[in-house]
């Protein structure tokens, strides 16, 4: 991971999981990791990352601080006067 | 009767200050927002009193949104600069949240131990849940903002770099990093986890 080429493929990564680099850097990322296992390795745990991340359980407000603001904003005549 | 689906008719209606526009507006950003204000406060409370101001500043001065953004990203805006303005005033963190690139762990040797393949149940167990909510709490500030709108929120690259006044370019680089920050974290976990495992005499997880 320390060469040259491990450095200067490592920028465009995000790019290419996300399917936005160019073809000829596609190409060139795919060739490295054929002959580059730490690079293959850190390829498929960014992956693995992301795709956790995005199974993860997002922390949303709790039930005491939507009554709360939603209280706010009725007194204040923005919201009706049902509950949310 | 349904609020329309229509963002147009939806910011007009808002305009009219209309209660059930309002309240489906609420509903539909109000956890998002509380996520935001917790990634830059670091603390509940604040981020639900920086929630409740940004519909307060929102709903009083709809009649200055121009609509050339979703409201959406202009309610992140008005969250962001609302916590922005809470972080400086409780002096937890005294330099810009969008100023110091540093501390990120560039440069860093990477972490190579190999987590991609581990079953499903073995990562997306509770523990390994709040250590990745913990890692993105941890990662420099910077990144941390970008990593929240973007991955997590799933805004464009243009709607965060709106959101956060940056230019695409830094969106998609601090992106980048923010998933390298947190990708080297997890990988350190994981290392650990195994090394700890196969020190227990039966090799036991």
């Amino acid at each position: 991971m320390e060469r040259d080429e491990c450095r200067r493929l490592l920028g465009s990564l995000s790019a290419y999981l996300d399917g936005e680099a160019e073809a000829r850097v596609c190409q060139a990322i795919q060739e490295h990791l054929a002959s580059c296992e730490d690079c293959r390795v850190v390829v498929d745990t960014l992956r693995r990352t992301i795709s956790l991340v995005h199974q993860t359980p997002l922390p949303e407000l709790s039930p005491a601080a939507r009554e709360r603001i939603w209280r706010v904003l009725q007194q204040e005549g923005f919201v009706g006067g049902g509950d949310f | 009767m349904k609020v329309t689906d229509s963002p147009a008719e939806l910011l007009e209606l808002l305009r009219h200050r209309d209660p059930e526009a309002c309240a489906r507006c609420v509903q539909e950003h109000w956890d998002g927002l509380y996520r935001l204000a917790l990634r830059i406060l670091k603390d509940p409370q604040e981020a639900e009193d920086t929630v409740q101001e940004t519909f307060l500043n929102a709903f009083r001065n709809i009649d200055t949104f121009q609509g050339r953004s979703s409201i959406g990203t202009w309610l992140f805006r008005i969250a962001y600069n609302t916590a922005l303005m809470r972080l400086r005033k409780t002096h937890r963190e005294t330099v810009s949240v969008e100023g110091s690139d540093s501390g990120d762990g560039e440069g860093e040797p990477l972490e190579l131990f190999d987590f991609s393949n581990l079953p499903e149940e073995e990562v997306l167990n509770r523990e390994v849940q709040d250590q990745i909510q913990a890692a993105i709490q941890d990662a420099p500030s910077n990144l941390r903002t970008v990593f929240a709108l973007r991955e997590v929120e799933g805004l464009s690259t243009a709607e965060t770099a709106e959101v956060l006044g940056l230019s695409e370019e830094a969106v998609k680089t601090r992106l980048h990093r923010g998933r390298l920050w947190l990708r080297q974290r997890l990988s350190r976990y994981f290392a650990e986890r195994e090394r700890l495992a196969g020190d227990k005499p039966n090799g036991a997880r």
